[in-house]
């Protein structure tokens, strides 16, 4: 017992003795697992390449500078490709999104027995699966280019966005709804003014939310041939064109710099 | 104009909120509802405008019997029922106006209404209702901007502007203060009267319902226990009621306010 009593006194400790002795297990076994994880991963790396390696960064660091600055001109396009495709990939999301938000949150759904289900079969099938895999294959599915990465991310994103949305709408306030619908107000009305209001704050973060991470991952898709600025990273990763490969780098970094300071600036004005 | 027959609910959870009630509300009535918590008030107001659907039982306003409507008739026949809450339930996130307006949702169409296209004399009789409650000036606000008091008034405005019959007022005071309340209280009843409107008010506070109002009917375990004016309420009634404590300050405090007044 967690209480027990010794010499008149009333002892109390966190855990009782059987739960301490299995939380001491669990910390011995732990120990054990890694210790033995640690040695299977030291005999299987070969050790002449990793003691190198600081070798090897350093030439490749020495060869990729300075970066190629006249490089930028051809980096323009794809880089506009990219915000494209994170842009008017969430835009896609969330429009397929809201119904399936809708659909799978237990106080909205038509049918709890039915379309919940299916809703929520999307939301866990379109999550699971990385872009860049969504990428891989619809590249072979439609071909190259920019219209492959805009569906990878757009089917990517619906899951998340739709499991944010379909959670907040769980969350409202039912008696604004009840309100709205004493007063004689139809099922779309009552959408509109009682459940939209309320989740205007959540829809409007989770899309800034969203296409910010999508602007990350756009940058790599090019790298499965999904058109934007991963492809130009690949061609010259291929090349060993370094001083271009630590231009691209750079130009991510800034643009990934600038989607964060405008999600920032929008989710503040929001909120 | 409101009769009640034999109203049963039964919740899923096999509870027996309301028991074979029989209630008449006439025109012009304004009726406090009192009862110890648990006791069916909310549920009876909520099976009236089938917020929550009665068991069985018939609900008949004019000659309507509300029970057996489908939805769309039901829609027709709640602009007639104007409700005010506990919490006030306005939509935090809209103006005032807005949520003035939405208690003509009833009569306006889907797309005029998701583009707040009221038709002129909704929003003529909206500046008039909030200047009656003198919040004329608040219009523009956000709900979420407003004391208690104003949101109430706010809530009274927006279910005034269904041109109702009835008020189905719940718990209108439990989470104002005692000078709020009693202008609440107030301005309800007078509301009523300006326009004939009858209203049946779930209220806890006894001592306010005997201030204001006409009939007090006492609820308790989901049949009527009680139903007179509120010189009635003796402390056996109060005992009957609510069960067995020491009534006399509550009633004697109500005397000595009566003499104030």
């Amino acid at each position: 017992m967690v209480v027990s009593t010794k010499n008149g006194l009333k002892v109390w400790q966190r855990r009782d003795r059987k739960y301490q002795l299995i939380s001491w297990a669990v910390l011995l076994i732990g120990t054990a697992i890694f210790v033995w994880c640690w040695q299977e991963i030291s005999r299987s790396t070969t050790w002449a390449f990793f003691w190198d390696a600081p070798r090897i960064a350093a030439d490749i660091g020495s060869r990729a500078m300075p970066p190629r600055w006249e490089y930028i001109f051809t980096l323009w396009e794809p880089l506009w490709d990219t915000l494209n495709i994170a842009t008017l990939g969430t835009i896609l999301a969330l429009m397929m999104a809201v119904p399936v938000a809708f659909a799978a949150a237990r106080n909205t759904t038509p049918s709890a027995y039915f379309i919940r289900p299916v809703a929520l079969l999307i939301i866990v099938s379109t999550r699971s699966i990385n872009s860049l895999i969504w990428a891989l294959l619809l590249v072979k599915i439609i071909g190259p280019g920019v219209m492959a990465g805009l569906i990878a991310i757009a089917i990517r994103s619906i899951g998340f966005c739709a499991k944010l949305l379909y959670e907040a709408i769980e969350e409202i306030d039912e008696k604004q709804v009840e309100a709205i619908e004493a007063t004689g107000a139809g099922r779309w009305q009552i959408m509109v003014y009682g459940i939209l209001p309320q989740i205007m704050p959540a829809l409007a973060g989770i899309s800034v939310f969203r296409w910010d991470i999508n602007l990350r991952e756009s940058t790599v898709l090019g790298l499965v041939g999904a058109g934007g600025i991963g492809l130009q990273l690949q061609g010259s990763l291929n090349t060993l064109a370094w001083p271009q490969v630590s231009l691209i780098l750079l130009v991510i970094l800034a643009a990934v710099l600038v989607s964060e300071w405008v999600s920032a600036k929008v989710r503040g004005a929001i909120i | 104009m409101l009769r009640l027959n034999k109203l049963t609910k039964i919740y899923k959870t096999g509870d027996k909120a309301l028991n074979a009630v029989d209630l008449e509300v006439p025109k012009g009535q304004v009726l406090a509802l009192i009862g110890p918590s648990g006791a069916g008030k909310s549920t009876l107001i909520r099976c009236i405008n089938r917020l929550v659907e009665p068991t069985s039982g018939a609900v008949v306003l004019g000659d309507v019997d509300l029970t057996r409507l489908g939805s769309r008739r039901l829609r027709r026949e709640r602009r007639r029922m104007g409700m005010i809450f506990q919490e006030y339930a306005l939509v935090e996130r809209l103006t005032v106006m807005e949520n003035v307006l939405s208690g003509r949702l009833g009569y306006v169409g889907l797309f005029r209404s998701v583009f707040r296209q009221f038709p002129q004399k909704d929003v003529d009789e909206a500046f008039r209702l909030l200047d009656r409650v003198g919040l004329a000036h608040m219009a523009d606000k956000r709900a979420d901007e407003l004391s208690g008091g104003q949101r109430q008034r706010i809530g009274i405005c927006r279910a005034l502007i269904q041109n109702p019959a009835l008020l189905l007022v719940d718990e209108p005071t439990a989470s104002l203060d005692p000078k709020t309340s009693r202008q609440i209280m107030r301005l309800i009843t007078e509301l009523c009267l300006e326009r004939e409107l009858a209203a049946i008010v779930n209220i806890h506070d006894v001592a306010l319902a005997q201030m204001f109002v006409q009939r007090i009917v006492g609820l308790e375990r989901g049949g009527i226990v009680f139903d007179g004016p509120p010189s009635d309420l003796t402390e056996d009634v109060l005992t009957r009621i609510y069960g067995e404590e020491d009534w006399s300050e509550t009633i004697q405090k109500l005397d000595v306010e009566e003499d104030a007044a």
